[in-house]
């Protein structure tokens, strides 16, 4: 399927209420990707990050999950999608969003033997460019829990048996009664800028794990997380990451927002430390994302959110901040200027925060209430970028080429 | 024999209505999907399952197993139901 959006959609947005000059598309900027319940929309910045354009709704109506560049071209777009009723898929554009063709083969499980009962991708969830050296590969995880991979740029997908089809991990992945709400996911797939063969990826309701060989095999990573007061630890199944980064300025630095804290792992330790006990008590280390600096791997930003008692999963007090670490999670501070003061009961969700490379580095997240926020300055202020959008399910951001 | 393509599939057939061929539910889809290009999936899972809230009717009359057969001049419809938000 080939989808034209039209040119009287393209909109243009200002902060200050000045009129945007129409600028050539991927002409060069961050680039923001809004990935939402109702479509998708894309927001190029000007260099200063001050005057942003809105590009969209791209798959109006669309559920879209994840929306990414490639940062090996600076202008492939994937888009992780589902209408409502119909079955999923993957959208790929090569110009930047002005046409798209759906994956000839999307994401879904081995047909199995008659009389067996087989798995069913709902959704992809998540998706991530491969490595650097693997041009027009990408990895992709769905819900229920799945680990796909495509090497012609996202046209079509292999299910990775390794992982799919490993007994162990079936046990592990456990089946609906066993996932979130919307369907368990399969997660921050991260590719070690150093090693295509050097994987990770996260599971809700599954842990975290590790592949040295391109997937073919992999491992728990989970000693030293904790897991729901009375589960067992030592049950891979009660685990539950909510985001995984790598550092690129040190790869063997991750952080993780848990749904038991924050943590941090220093490879080759294959323990991670709850480095989120640092944060305020009346404020907690429960969230949902967790964003590095891609310079410094001693920073990092978290999103609080209320885990108290039947888990909101709003900002706690309904005082919406960011928090930041520049000492690996020794010392933590607040970041809230600009943000509402009380009665903003915000979701961020784990896909949707993100950090720019520029310097300093830019800071965005889009809220499930439909607003989209950045910071120029790392979090020391926070400006609203736009509204009245649907939920959004993911931000990432790029430069457009 | 014609099927009838509900609001959400037409950006792969252009059209309300289209022409298929199959003696089978199962079979018409396969040819339809010949025809438009990853339609059937959209319909139909990986385990040849129809998927959630899709209902297909055959001369008007609510079908749930694909090996239903069909026959010259049958009408197919695809509809997808009235839910969500």
């Amino acid at each position: 399927m080939v989808q034209t959006r039209k040119s009287a959609q393209r909109t243009a947005t200002s902060r200050n209420g000045k009129n945007l000059r129409n600028r050539s598309r991927g002409g060069g900027g961050v680039l923001m990707l809004v990935a939402t319940r109702k479509g998708a929309w894309l927001y190029l910045g000007d260099p200063a990050r001050k005057l942003w354009r809105a590009d969209g709704p791209h798959f109006l109506g669309h559920i879209v999950n994840h929306l990414v560049l490639d940062p090996r071209d600076g202008r492939t777009l994937l888009a992780a999608a589902k209408t409502g009723h119909l079955g999923p898929t993957v959208f790929r554009s090569t110009d930047f969003g002005r046409n798209w063709k759906e994956a000839k083969r999307p994401p879904a499980f081995p047909k199995t033997r008659e009389g067996e009962k087989g798995r069913v991708v709902d959704h992809t969830f998540w998706l991530t460019p491969g490595h650097a050296s693997e041009t027009g590969t990408w990895y992709a995880g769905t819900s229920p829990h799945g680990l796909f991979r495509s090497e012609d740029g996202g046209a079509s997908w292999e299910p990775l048996a390794g992982l799919n089809d490993n007994p162990q991990y079936r046990d592990w992945m456990g089946g609906p009664q066993d996932g979130t709400p919307d369907g368990p996911k399969l997660h921050s797939i991260i590719v070690d800028p150093r090693n295509p063969a050097h994987l990770y990826l996260g599971m809700s309701s599954g842990g975290v794990h590790e592949s040295t060989d391109g997937g073919r095999n992999w491992a728990p990573l989970v000693d030293g997380l904790e897991v729901v007061e009375g589960l067992d630890a030592a049950n891979i199944a009660f685990h539950d990451p909510h985001c995984v980064q790598l550092c690129p300025s040190n790869p063997d630095r991750l952080f993780q927002q848990n749904h038991c804290g924050i943590y941090r792992i220093d490879r080759p330790s294959r323990t991670w430390v709850r480095v989120g006990r640092k944060m305020p008590k009346q404020v907690g280390d429960i969230g949902f994302p967790v964003t590095v600096h891609p310079r410094d791997a001693d920073t990092a930003w978290v999103f609080p959110m209320d885990g108290t008692r039947v888990w909101p999963r709003t900002s706690p007090g309904g005082a919406p901040c960011a928090y930041v670490t520049r000492d690996g999670g020794k010392t933590w501070q607040r970041l809230d200027s600009g943000l509402p003061k009380n009665q903003a009961w915000w979701t961020v969700k784990r896909q949707a925060m993100a950090a720019d490379a520029r310097d300093p580095v830019g800071l965005y997240f889009g809220t499930t209430s439909g607003e989209l926020w950045m910071s120029g300055n790392e979090g020391k202020r926070w400006d609203a970028i736009a509204q009245h959008l649907p939920e959004i399910y993911a931000v990432e951001t790029g430069e457009a080429h | 024999m014609k099927v009838i393509i509900p609001g959400p599939l037409r950006s792969y057939t252009r059209e309300r209505e289209v022409e298929a061929a199959g003696d089978t539910l199962a079979a018409l889809l396969a040819d339809l999907d010949r025809r438009y290009p990853g339609l059937r999936f959209r319909v139909i899972d990986e385990q040849d399952g129809m998927r959630p809230h899709m209902r297909f009717f055959v001369n008007g009359a609510q079908v749930f197993d694909a090996s239903h057969a069909l026959r010259p001049g049958d009408e197919v419809q695809i509809v997808q139901a009235l839910s969500g938000g």
